[in-house]
């Protein structure tokens, strides 16, 4: 007997099986977040907003109202949304580009005005859809089709630390975490806490999660999972950043 | 030292006060209680920027996303002031490209949003207009155009004109009013919330640094005491019940996967476009009939060419006046109609020759000579417009 997995009551069978690469992480991410979606039982409220890049695929993924929107753009979407209908809960979701080099500006400002929205972000150390150029987030030394002799970071600095960067910024109420798709069961559990401060109405959520790439990556199955679990750590933390004291009191195991 | 020491007092008087006296300024009306802003007409005397505030208000619009910008700024300073009193909300950004996409959020959420800008913010704006364009949502944009690169001159410009019909990642899809009075800039700021709802395409109201600063005379009103209902307002994405089980979700998107399928969804909309703008198209003729020279002017420049024409007419001269209103869809039908009848047109405008391509486009096939009089950046008066007319027809000028 074949086994099914047990997917998301979300999800949107008539769409799947997705549009991702096969290994890819996204597809992971959005599986975390659709059980997220189903624990705390808002699909119903969810408003989903994708970016550009290999994000946009997501478009029709969820049973839940969605817009893909333009690269970066999607924090400011899902921001006007959440300001005309508080009663929603605004999902942005993005890349690596979208988040911290081409829609920087607005993942700053949204973070500093404390928007009451969720940002889930991911991390592949390249710019995937276009074909793997290098991104705020790759790694020093790292080869991609613009860094073909690996990343110099005299000349191109070191991996973005958003989180981090999130945390430094925002106010009381924040919620950031840096999850990765090698920890399924933790990264779900920083998407349901990042969605619980947004319905509690406390501040931004963000959430960052290291993600894989074999295809641009250029790597098996074995060096897909090395690379995740053994590199990327390196230089992206794993946990959580900024939690809101009230929110760890009250909230969600597991 | 005594005068230092009294102005720190007061600073610190007027902090402590501030809360306070915010909360019983804002609870004049209190949010939600829905007094109507403006009870009966009245005539005012005012800035533009400050009569697209007024006019956003009467047309009960529920939320303002913006970024300052000269000559703009005024509207959010008035909206800002006035909108917490009708339950109203307004959003500062971190740029135009914010405020545009905010803007977008805020129509997705079915609300009646708006926002505002000129310029070097039009650029920056241009992005989130053609999403709005390409997912038909009814965003109102307000332009006060000052041009640009940069700081450029922030006052007259109608540099923008074409930028604001055929901007961005888009097909000219909009509807552009050009306005040319406060009293216009009132009027079109209220049709613009219900042409675009109505429609589904993206509105602009398209004026310029000295109609924003300037002050005139106008009537304000209530849409519904003129009998002007508004639009019903409804949302792109929340809507209620549950997704996949009750309804469809809604899946919006700017994202094909082949050729046909994109063609499909444009042609849908020139088709769409095409059969609704003979409803939309807007413009004012006077003395057209039996001219045999006519001034074509848009925008705030269109007050000179109509002095102008009356002016020569006291003097004689068979001058006629057109203006288009709506410069997006354009009135081709009725000036191709003029441009059979008249000897020659004069296009008169603050710019190296945007309207002089609309006006081309539109009467392409007809043979009348037209005469550009243009002044990129600066203002034109109806003094200028007669001498430049008179000579021509003393011959002191090449008439055609």
């Amino acid at each position: 007997m074949a086994v099914v997995p047990n997917m998301p009551k979300v999800w949107r069978a008539e769409t799947k099986p997705h549009k991702f690469c096969p290994g890819c992480g996204h597809g992971l991410v959005l599986k975390a977040l659709g059980e997220a979606i189903d624990e705390l039982g808002i699909q119903e409220r969810v408003v989903f907003g994708c970016d550009i890049g290999c994000s946009l695929l997501s478009w029709d993924f969820f049973n839940a109202d969605t817009v893909q929107t333009h690269h970066g753009r999607t924090t400011p979407v899902m921001a006007g949304v959440k300001r005309a209908r508080p009663d929603r809960i605004c999902i942005a979701y993005m890349g690596d580009g979208g988040g911290y080099a081409i829609g920087s500006q607005h993942l700053v400002n949204a973070a500093s005005r404390n928007e009451k929205i969720t940002v889930l972000l991911a991390n592949n150390c390249n710019y995937a859809m276009t074909g793997g150029q290098m991104a705020p987030t790759t790694l020093p030394e790292m080869k991609t089709e613009t860094t073909p002799y690996g990343r110099n970071v005299e000349e191109t600095g070191y991996p973005t630390q958003g989180p981090e960067m999130v945390a430094a910024i925002t106010g009381e109420g924040a919620y950031t975490a840096r999850g990765t798709v090698a920890n399924l069961r933790q990264l779900k559990k920083y998407i349901k806490r990042a969605l619980q401060n947004q319905m509690d109405g406390r501040g931004f959520s963000f959430v960052e999660a290291l993600s894989g790439c074999p295809t641009n990556w250029s790597t098996n199955a074995k060096d897909t999972w090395k690379f995740l679990e053994e590199m990327m750590p390196r230089f992206f933390i794993v946990g959580e950043i900024k939690v809101p004291k009230d929110l760890v009191a009250t909230k969600t195991k597991g | 030292m005594e005068a230092t020491a009294q102005a720190t007092a007061t600073l610190e008087r007027t902090l402590a006060e501030k809360p306070s006296k915010r909360k019983k300024s804002i609870e004049k009306g209190k949010p939600g209680e829905k007094e109507r802003p403006i009870e009966k007409e009245k005539r005012v005397f005012m800035t533009g920027n400050e009569a697209v505030a007024w006019a956003a208000l009467a047309a009960d619009a529920d939320i303002m996303y913006g970024y300052p910008i000269t000559p703009q700024n005024e509207i959010m300073h008035y909206w800002t002031r006035l909108a917490p009193r009708y339950g109203k909300r307004f959003l500062q950004t971190e740029d135009e490209i914010s405020a545009g996409f905010t803007t977008c959020g805020g129509v997705l959420s079915g609300k009646r949003a708006f926002t505002a800008t000129a310029g070097p913010g039009n650029i920056l704006m241009q992005e989130s207009m053609s999403m709005a364009e390409m997912l038909r949502l009814p965003t109102v944009l307000v332009v006060q155009q000052r041009g640009g690169p940069s700081t450029a001159r922030v006052i007259i410009w109608q540099k923008e004109t074409i930028l604001t019909c055929y901007g961005g990642n888009g097909e000219g899809f909009r509807i552009v009013y050009s306005t040319s009075s406060h009293q216009d800039l009132f009027d079109y700021t209220i049709k613009a919330f219900n042409t675009a709802w109505k429609y589904r395409f993206p509105t602009f109201v398209l004026g310029d640094g000295y109609q924003a600063k300037m002050r005139e005379s106008l009537y304000i009103y209530d849409p519904a005491e003129r009998g002007i209902e508004m639009e019903k307002t409804y949302p792109f994405l929340g809507q209620e019940g549950m997704p996949g089980v009750d309804r469809d979700p809604a899946h919006l998107r700017n994202t094909y996967n082949t050729e046909e399928e994109l063609l499909a969804v444009i042609s849908d909309y020139a088709a769409e476009y095409n059969r609704i703008a003979p409803e939309l198209i807007e413009y004012d003729a006077v003395d057209t009939d039996d001219a045999e020279l006519v001034l074509l002017a848009h925008g705030v420049v269109a007050r000179a060419a109509l002095a102008a024409v009356r002016t020569l007419r006291s003097q004689g001269v068979k001058a006629g006046y057109f203006r288009p209103i709506t410069i997006r869809p354009f009135p081709a039908e009725q000036l191709r109609q003029i441009a059979r009848s008249a000897r020659e047109f004069v296009v008169a405008e603050s710019a190296q020759g945007q309207l002089l391509k609309l006006v081309q486009e539109a009467i392409y096939g007809e043979t009348i000579p037209i005469d550009p009089y243009l002044m990129p950046g600066q203002g034109i008066t109806a003094e200028e417009l007669v001498e430049y007319v008179r000579e021509k027809i003393n011959g002191q000028r090449k008439f055609h």
